[in-house]
């Protein structure tokens, strides 16, 4: 691990695509196609949804007809009218009401379906892209675009999205009752509104602007508080208490800034629409009323009108606001469809591959040149051929290549010229159902999740049993080593095995090679923070394991070396000895004999 | 106000005012700010119906009557309403504006509050506690806990807006107040059942929303054994079991909020009908004009949608419960360590004793932040009455099995955790009491697993301490970091990223032990500092770091993890460790002789290779063809 991640300080690009190049509506399409529950039954939705709408327009109608033909009528005002009014009115909200019920369910199912798909999608792709395009990503920032992103799209389509088709309808329902009753007023109150909705475009970059400082400020600010949680051990040994605090204050007050600057900005816009909404009511009460002195309107249709510029200000004002939850649904769907759409560079055949022929594997590689993008190359013409069933080491100094080849083989990562054959097959070409089961890698750093011994072992293998876990501790000479933890195989390990020692943890990971029972086993550091008398314990258990199985073991304790049928030395990319140790160890000059003797030097 | 609230909300109630009192007293100026905004929003709200009334009477129905109106009466609609729309756009710019600075100051000085809890709290309680937990109780708890000020400063201006409503219905017309004292309690109370209802299952869908979270944090970070082990299937089932959960969840959601919504859109429309009918009926009796009637039906429709701004109070007070409950629980967190006042000398040699020590980690696993903070009792005991002597100037290798409580021993050794029982010293000053920052000053461990700062090369070896970049420049490479560093884009100002991410294992390491070597401490403790680094180039670290030594009079006592033979045979002393207890101390010559699982773990590998030896000559001599050595 320590060499990939020495070359992986060359590794610049490879990330996700966020699909910057599509508009808004490609997005929106895009994002339809992947998660089609979105689509099914839009349009019933859509029309109960305009039902629902019609709702707001029945009280400014009830308020008209109940001012001029109910209490202004010819004969005094006729309370038999507005109560038969009122009755059908109230009937026909009770039917609004059904409707808005049905719709909001229908989003909510709809939505709530199309998005655990799309969370799902996006999660199975993360698994599937290259080690390497999940190492160009901060962690973090993959999993907000299964988590936080999603999120975010499914608040935009449950609430502002919904929000947002009904104040559209709203605003033309609006529209065509103002337009019904005056067509003179209709016109000052669009002619007050479209300076708002050109002023509103420029709030609106703004507004977005602003947003955007805050999600960085954020991503700043959690960095320097895990600082102060990651880094504690470090923090108290160095008494740097106050500096670390400094440096929270200092994220934690730029994000203070940034939110307070949206905010401020949002409510500018907010406060713009409010005031262009006052001014609308004022002119349209004012022209209406020197409309209604000449006899152009009534004044059951003049209250009427100012309910409806009420209804029509309204959806604007809402709608400003939730444009704003449009663009960060946007922006999370771009985030997920880019992660969705970035092509898996290390593809698995599936269906139209084969399966690693049986028994021991034999390895080769032909004219293999790796480099990790945007880096130099790391590999050069490596030709490789071990023998099924043998034991081979492969060893070199850091940053010489030979983790690199390890990837390779297990195809973690694909060559960039040449090919790697498992078997004689192509490894490109095996199924990675057949691959995985049979090639498995140990890397140094066995991740263990947070849950007992037990089911951290068994993640290699479900559902093995108890008595087959302990055995293969006791077969591996660890048996002493759980019956000193507290719960033995119940013990809680923590979070990433938090509660274990780096040594301990790679026990636990061989462990679980152990129970895979491969057929290429292959160890990169596995055992680097194991003591020595445990790791020359596991070496032999597992060579007895690997007996019938090729092994190789990428090691910088020449340990390892010594015992290998073989061993492949890599220097600065190229293979540069091959041979049993005893011969290599004789080349007096080369590269292994001075890697032996400064190792000698330090363990005997 | 009597209204069916729900348990939880009931419960919540109380301790929630208390918690809203302590933002209100942190945050007086905003606050008020936001409060007044909203009280001229809530009257300028029931004036703008009111003016509107008025004008219906006072201008428009006589206008109409007599076909005919001034300019004199257009400007008396143009400034009435105007200082109204005004005067509402202020208080709402003073509302909003206000309970933001209020809420985001609030979260920023919370923030730093609990972040400085987290720096100030012992070792001990950082291991009781994940650090995912910890991570999000800086961030969402403390948001969870204020937002209630986001809706807060409006639902009071919406108090205040009911009761001027309410006096200008009373002002109108008996009956038709009488209307509106039935629809604003109903609104309220049918808020209060919805919140109730909805409060359970909103919390499940927030909580599950933080398991699909979990899973997939984990199962990302974990990415390379998935992929390695070929467990994608069923990492995406575990992953899909959650997220469905989820999907339920919401749903359930959704058909509380379909069922509710609707019914509070409609109360005040019922309510607007009926002003409608029964005014009607007031007109006819001659006892109102038509604009009375209008004035109120409009004021109906202005008030029915901040009252909703209830619904969002109640829903938040159990979330500012609980948030506040989280946060309370780290900052109240007691078991500080107790410092001293007494500096190590100056001019110490680094001597370190250990007496009797013992030390256990504490049982029960992790605890949660919900519940108050228990020092639980029953761990594994780690270390059995450890007694260590390093005199000053020596060099000490500890050896021992893995998980027999090496790293533990470095962690006592500096103080970084106290023992359960027994004492430490280093130069004759017990421990417990050097004042703060004492140890660091005079003692430094560079840990097995290397944490860096997201920060400069410089910053990450300084760490603000008074250092030259000659000192840096020196302590990089008796480290064996100059080249690299070197080689980096921007040399010493190389940002190395969210913990050292841009850096490999080896040179994190690196920079980590040059951390240490620049303050020349006189106790330096390597916990197998150099796992990560080749053979060739650890030679070399000790080289430098003899040499280091040398130049400033081996004054400097070190303590060293190892197990490698070249680090362990320039050691004065080793202690063998087993199990957490000291088996043997001596040389290595001596315990090569009389500790028989020392002298195993030191030379297992040229046992190893003897045995190998061995084995390929018996093979040699045997007749049989052996397949493939």
């Amino acid at each position: 691990m320590s060499t990939s991640t020495e070359e992986r300080s060359d590794t610049r690009t490879r990330h996700l695509g966020d699909t910057e190049s599509l508009g808004t509506w490609a997005i929106l399409r895009r994002g339809l196609t992947l998660s089609p529950e979105l689509g099914r039954g839009f349009s019933i939705t859509l029309a109960l949804a305009l039902v629902a709408t019609l709702g707001q327009v029945l009280v400014p109608i009830a308020v008209q007809q109940t001012t001029d033909k109910g209490i202004l009528a010819a004969g005094g005002p006729d309370v038999g009218l507005v109560l038969r009014l009122v009755i059908v009115v109230g009937l026909a909200v009770l039917l609004t009401s059904v409707a808005s019920y049905a719709v909001n369910l229908r989003l909510f199912r709809s939505s709530e379906s199309g998005l655990a798909t799309l969370r799902i999608k996006g999660f199975r792709q993360i698994h599937d892209l290259s080690m390497l395009t999940q190492n160009a990503e901060r962690r973090g920032s993959l999993v907000s675009r299964v988590t936080s992103d999603v999120d975010q799209i499914s608040k935009f389509v449950q609430s502002s999205g919904l929000t947002l088709i009904i104040s559209s309808a709203q605003i033309l329902i609006a529209t065509a009752l103002m337009l019904f009753y005056s067509p003179e007023l209709t016109g000052v109150v669009w002619v007050c509104f479209v300076p708002l909705f050109l002023l509103l475009r420029k709030f609106q970059a703004r507004i977005g602007r602003a947003y955007l400082a805050v999600r960085e400020r954020v991503g700043d600010m959690l960095g320097a508080v895990s600082e102060s949680v990651v880094g504690a051990t470090t923090i108290r040994a160095y008494g740097v208490e106050d500096r670390t605090a400094e440096r929270i204050d200092v994220a934690v007050e730029a994000h203070r800034r940034a939110a307070i600057t949206a905010q401020v900005r949002t409510v500018s816009a907010f406060v713009s629409g409010q005031v262009v909404a006052g001014v609308t009511t004022i002119a349209a009460l004012g022209v209406g009323t020197i409309l209604a002195a000449h006899g152009r309107l009534t004044i059951g249709e003049l209250v009427a009108f100012l309910f409806l510029v009420n209804l029509f200000t309204q959806p604007v004002q809402t709608a400003t606001e939730n444009l704003n939850e449009l663009q960060n649904a946007v922006a999370g769907w771009r985030r997920v469809i880019g992660l969705i759409d970035t092509p898996a560079d290390v593809p698995d055949p599936g269906e139209g591959g084969v399966d690693l022929p049986p028994g021991p594997v034999r390895v080769q590689l032909q004219d293999v040149g790796f480099a990790y993008p945007g880096g130099a190359a790391v590999l050069h013409d490596i030709d490789l051929d071990i023998t099924p069933g043998s034991r081979v080491a492969i060893v070199g100094e850091t940053g010489s290549g030979k983790t690199t080849i390890g990837k390779l083989l297990t195809r973690l990562m694909d060559p960039l010229t040449g090919s790697v054959l498992l078997s004689g097959v192509d490894v490109r070409r095996i199924r990675f159902s057949s691959l995985r089961s049979r090639v498995v890698l140990v890397p140094q750093e066995g991740f263990l999740f947070d849950a007992s011994l037990l089911e951290n072992v068994r993640f290699a293998r479900p559902g093995v049993s108890e008595d087959e876990v302990l055995l293969a501790f006791a077969t591996l000479g660890l048996g002493d080593w759980l019956d000193g933890l507290p719960g033995g195989l119940a013990t809680a390990v923590g979070q990433r095995g938090e509660s274990l020692s780096a040594g301990e943890r790679q026990l636990v990971a061989l462990v679980r090679a152990y129970l895979t029972e491969p057929d290429l086993l292959l160890l990169d550091e596995a055992t680097s923070a194991v003591d020595p008398a445990t790791e020359v314990r596991i070496q032999r258990a597992l060579e007895r394991l690997a007996a019938g199985r090729t092994s190789i073991a990428i090691a910088h304790r020449l340990s390892t070396a010594e015992a290998a049928d073989e061993v492949v030395v890599v220097d600065r990319g190229r293979i540069v000895q091959r041979g049993a140790h005893e011969e290599l160890v004789a080349d007096k000059g080369s590269v292994y004999a001075r890697m032996h003797a400064s190792w000698s030097a330090q363990s005997s | 106000m009597p209204a069916p609230v729900a348990p939880s909300t009931a419960r919540a109630f109380g301790p929630a005012l208390r918690i809203i009192g302590v933002g209100f007293r942190r945050e007086p100026r905003p606050l008020a700010v936001a409060v007044l905004g909203s009280f001229v929003y809530g009257v300028m709200t029931v004036f703008t119906a009111r003016v509107i009334g008025h004008l219906v009477g006072t201008i428009v129905t006589p206008a109409v009557r007599v076909h005919q109106i001034t300019s004199a009466q257009i400007w008396t609609i143009v400034w009435e309403l105007g200082i109204v729309v005004l005067l509402n756009a202020i208080g709402v710019v003073c509302r909003r504006v206000g309970a933001g600075m209020a809420y985001y100051n609030l979260i920023a000085h919370y923030r730093r509050q609990v972040t400085r809890q987290y720096l100030r709290l012992p070792l001990a309680w950082h291991h009781r506690h994940p650090s995912g937990q910890l991570l999000s109780n800086a961030n969402a708890d403390v948001e969870a806990t204020w937002s209630i000020f986001q809706p807060l400063p409006l639902a009071l201006g919406v108090v205040v807006m009911l009761v001027v409503g309410v006096v200008e219905m009373l002002r109108i017309d008996v009956w038709l107040a009488l209307i509106g004292v039935l629809v604003f309690p109903t609104l309220f109370a049918v808020n209060a059942v919805f919140r109730s209802k909805m409060s359970p299952r909103a919390t499940r869908a927030q909580q599950l929303r933080g398991e699909v979270s979990e899973v997939a944090h984990e199962s990302i970070e974990a990415a390379l054994v998935v992929k390695a082990m070929g467990r994608e299937e069923q990492e995406t089932e575990r992953f899909a079991e959650r997220t469905n959960e989820l999907r339920g969840a919401a749903i359930e959601v959704g058909r509380v909020m379909g069922i509710f919504e609707p019914v509070i859109d409609a109360i005040p429309t019922f309510g607007t009908l009926a002003v409608l009918a029964v005014g009607t009926a007031r007109v006819q009796a001659g006892d109102l004009s038509a604009a009375d009637v209008v004035q109120v039906a409009y004021l109906f429709a202005l008030l029915a949608f901040p009252v909703r701004s209830f619904g969002w109070v109640l829903a938040g007070l159990p979330v500012t419960l609980v948030g506040w409950t989280r946060i309370d629980n780290v900052l109240s967190a007691q078991g500080s360590m107790a410092y001293g006042d007494r500096a190590l000398p100056a001019d110490g040699s680094g001597a370190l004793s250990m007496r009797a020590v013992d030390f256990s980690y504490e049982g029960g696993g992790t605890s949660d932040l919900s519940s108050k903070d228990s020092a639980s009792v029953g761990g594994a005991q780690v270390l059995h009455g450890v007694d260590l002597d390093l005199a000053g100037g020596s060099l000490t290798a500890v050896v021992g099995p893995t998980g027999s409580g090496k790293s533990t021993l470095t962690n006592v050794a500096l103080r970084l955790v106290d023992p359960d029982s027994g004492e430490v010293l280093v130069d004759d000053v017990r421990l417990a009491d050097v004042r703060r920052h004492g140890i660091p000053a005079a003692a430094t461990l560079v840990s097995q697993e290397t944490f860096l700062f997201d920060d400069t090369v410089r910053g990450n070896v300084t760490l603000g301490g008074p250092y030259d970049d000659a000192d840096v420049d020196r302590a990089l490479r008796i480290a064996q970091a100059r080249d690299f560093v070197d080689a980096l884009t921007d040399g010493l100002d190389t940002r190395v990223g969210e913990r050292g991410a841009t850096l490999s294992g080896g040179q994190r390491q690196r920079i980590a032990l040059a951390r240490a070597v620049i303050r020349s401490p006189h106790l330096l403790v390597l916990d197998d500092a150099t796992s990560a680094v080749d053979p060739t180039v650890e030679v070399a670290i000790l080289d430098g770091l003899r040499a280091e030594a040398q130049r400033r009079g081996s004054r400097s006592t070190t303590l060293v993890v190892a197990y490698r033979l070249s680090t362990i045979s320039l050691a004065d002393t080793v202690v063998y460790v087993e199990r957490g207890r000291v088996v043997d101390t001596g040389t290595h010559a001596e315990l090569m002789d009389r500790c028989a699982p020392y002298a195993r773990i030191v030379s297992a590998y040229a046992d190893d290779a003897q045995d190998r030896a061995d084995a390929k000559a018996a093979a040699g001599q045997d007749v049989q063809p052996v397949d493939a050595r």
